[in-house]
């Protein structure tokens, strides 16, 4: 979609709801599902990717030191990268808390 | 000069679906729909119809089918009745959605439990809210007429909508009528050939059917309301140029000696003949009574159903379906709905009747308006009862 879905009026829609640009599920944002988020603590992080194997959203990438991180525009806050997590580098935390 | 033949219900549906020239027709077998996909199956196996026919394993996968190819630009036909269309359901509600043009001929039959393989309107009652457009025909001539009528409509750029046939099971998939069969060049003419709006195509990727969350999902369904409401004047203009083509101009409320008359009777379907014989009859008494017909039940013709009812005292509304445990049969409630905002408006006593095959002679409609009558001079305006039970 062009737009957020958020602006668009009943009468704009295309006949049958059809999409007409290829590939825009990206455009969805399912990080506002989530309570809780995963907070890594780089300290104790071996660099496995693990959490970037296992998350089932395939929020994790690679950033330039190394480090696999999350992107919360699409993390739904299931906490399997926790639960994975090796070392215990990745707590799952309510949103609200820094 | 077009021909009248004599030809059961159910071939001169199928005739008309191979006159149609459809693309893909994907069924499933069920009494009393069989002998229309049989007959179109053999027009496909000997050459004479030039399509696809998809034996599938099941009504839900008969619709499914259709909306796979409707949606690749295909003109499809499925065709079903009974605990058919009850498996077919889930998918009526996503070709309407993804607005794909496709035409359904039911034959009317009842819903188990018991089983039982006669007409009544339980099974397309179940699906009254599946945005289709729904016709109800009274006789073979209507059901033929309405397969050419229904695939102009539905494959109108302005309309975009599947369309059903309502055929009572037996009372006229099983009856041999005379037919004026349309020649080939004429329906050519009527009917061209489908050109979709969007289809799916590997050059200009599309998606059909996606996700829509809570933000969007209202719109959504405010823009099919929209549609299927705003389609009134197509389905008339398309009734004008049938009825220019052969002769047979069709409307959404049919009337026979209604204008004047103090007690209608509201019927659909093929009830509507065997009622005119019993209005002929009372009118023969000196008793001042008509008959309304609803043929277009979606979108439901408001205005054209208050023209015709209104000035009526009392209106006999005759339902095919029980609505268990409701206000009433499905055609009673709607009917009280549509007038409830009026001032003026008739006394409404509803029968539910011939459910499950149960004949009905035009001497029990003469019987429903004795009683009927009695009732609401008695004071029960709004009565309500299932015909014809023994007590």
């Amino acid at each position: 979609m062009t737009k957020p879905e958020s602006e668009w009026t009943w009468k704009e829609l295309p006949i049958g709801i059809t999409m007409l640009e290829p590939g825009n599920a990206d455009q969805y944002r399912t990080g506002d599902w989530k309570t809780l988020k995963p907070v890594l603590n780089k300290e104790l992080c071996v660099h496995c990717g693990l959490c970037y194997i296992f998350c089932p959203d395939m929020s994790y990438g690679l950033d330039a030191e190394g480090y696999f991180i999350v992107d919360l525009f699409y993390c739904k806050g299931c906490g399997i990268c926790a639960r994975e997590c090796p070392t215990g580098a990745i707590t799952m935390m309510l949103e609200e808390e820094k | 000069m077009a021909k009248l033949v004599g030809m059961e219900v159910s071939i001169a549906a199928a005739e008309a679906v191979k006159q149609a020239n459809v693309d893909v027709i994907s069924a499933y077998p069920i009494t009393p729909q069989t002998h229309v996909v049989e007959h179109l199956s053999e027009l496909v196996a000997n050459g004479e119809l030039d399509a696809e026919f998809f034996c599938v394993e099941s009504e839900h996968s008969a619709l499914s089918v259709c909306v796979g190819s409707s949606a690749t630009g295909a003109r499809s036909f499925t065709c079903t009745s009974s605990q058919g269309l009850a498996l077919m359901s889930e998918i009526t509600y996503i070709a309407s959605a993804l607005r794909l043009p496709i035409v359904m001929v039911i034959a009317n039959r009842s819903l188990s439990a018991p089983i039982n393989i006669w007409n009544d309107h339980s099974d397309v009652m179940s699906i009254r809210d599946c945005g289709w457009i729904q016709f109800f025909a009274e006789n073979g001539q209507d059901v033929y007429d309405h397969v050419f009528i229904s695939y102009r409509l539905a494959e109108d750029k302005a309309v975009l909508l599947p369309v059903i046939v309502n055929m009572d099971g037996f009372t006229l998939s099983h009856v041999i009528e005379p037919v004026e069969l349309i020649e080939q060049e004429k329906v050519d003419q009527f009917l061209p050939p489908y050109q979709p709006l969007f289809c799916l195509h590997p050059d200009r990727p599309v998606t059909m059917g996606g996700i829509a969350l809570p933000g969007i999902f209202a719109e959504t369904k405010k823009a099919q309301e929209v549609a299927i409401r705003s389609s009134i004047p197509k389905i008339l203009e398309t009734w004008k140029a049938f009825g220019d083509m052969t002769g047979r101009y069709y409307h959404p409320i049919e009337t026979y000696k209604a204008e004047d008359a103090e007690t209608l009777l509201l019927t659909m379907g093929s009830f509507g003949e065997t009622a005119s014989c019993a209005v002929d009859k009372m009118r023969g008494e000196g008793r001042s009574v008509g008959l309304v017909k609803i043929r277009l039940w979606r979108p439901f013709p408001f205005d054209e159903f208050k023209k015709a009812t209104l000035h009526a005292k009392q209106l006999v509304v005759i339902d095919r379906a029980v609505s268990v445990g409701g206000p009433g049969g499905p055609v009673a409630s709607e009917v009280k709905a549509a007038i409830y905002g009026e001032d003026q408006r008739p006394s409404v006593y509803n029968f539910v009747a011939g459910v499950g095959g149960r004949d009905v002679a035009p001497s029990d409609f003469i019987k429903m308006v004795d009683k009927a009558e009695i009732e609401i001079e008695e004071g029960n305006k709004e009565g309500y009862e299932i015909y014809g039970v023994r007590e």
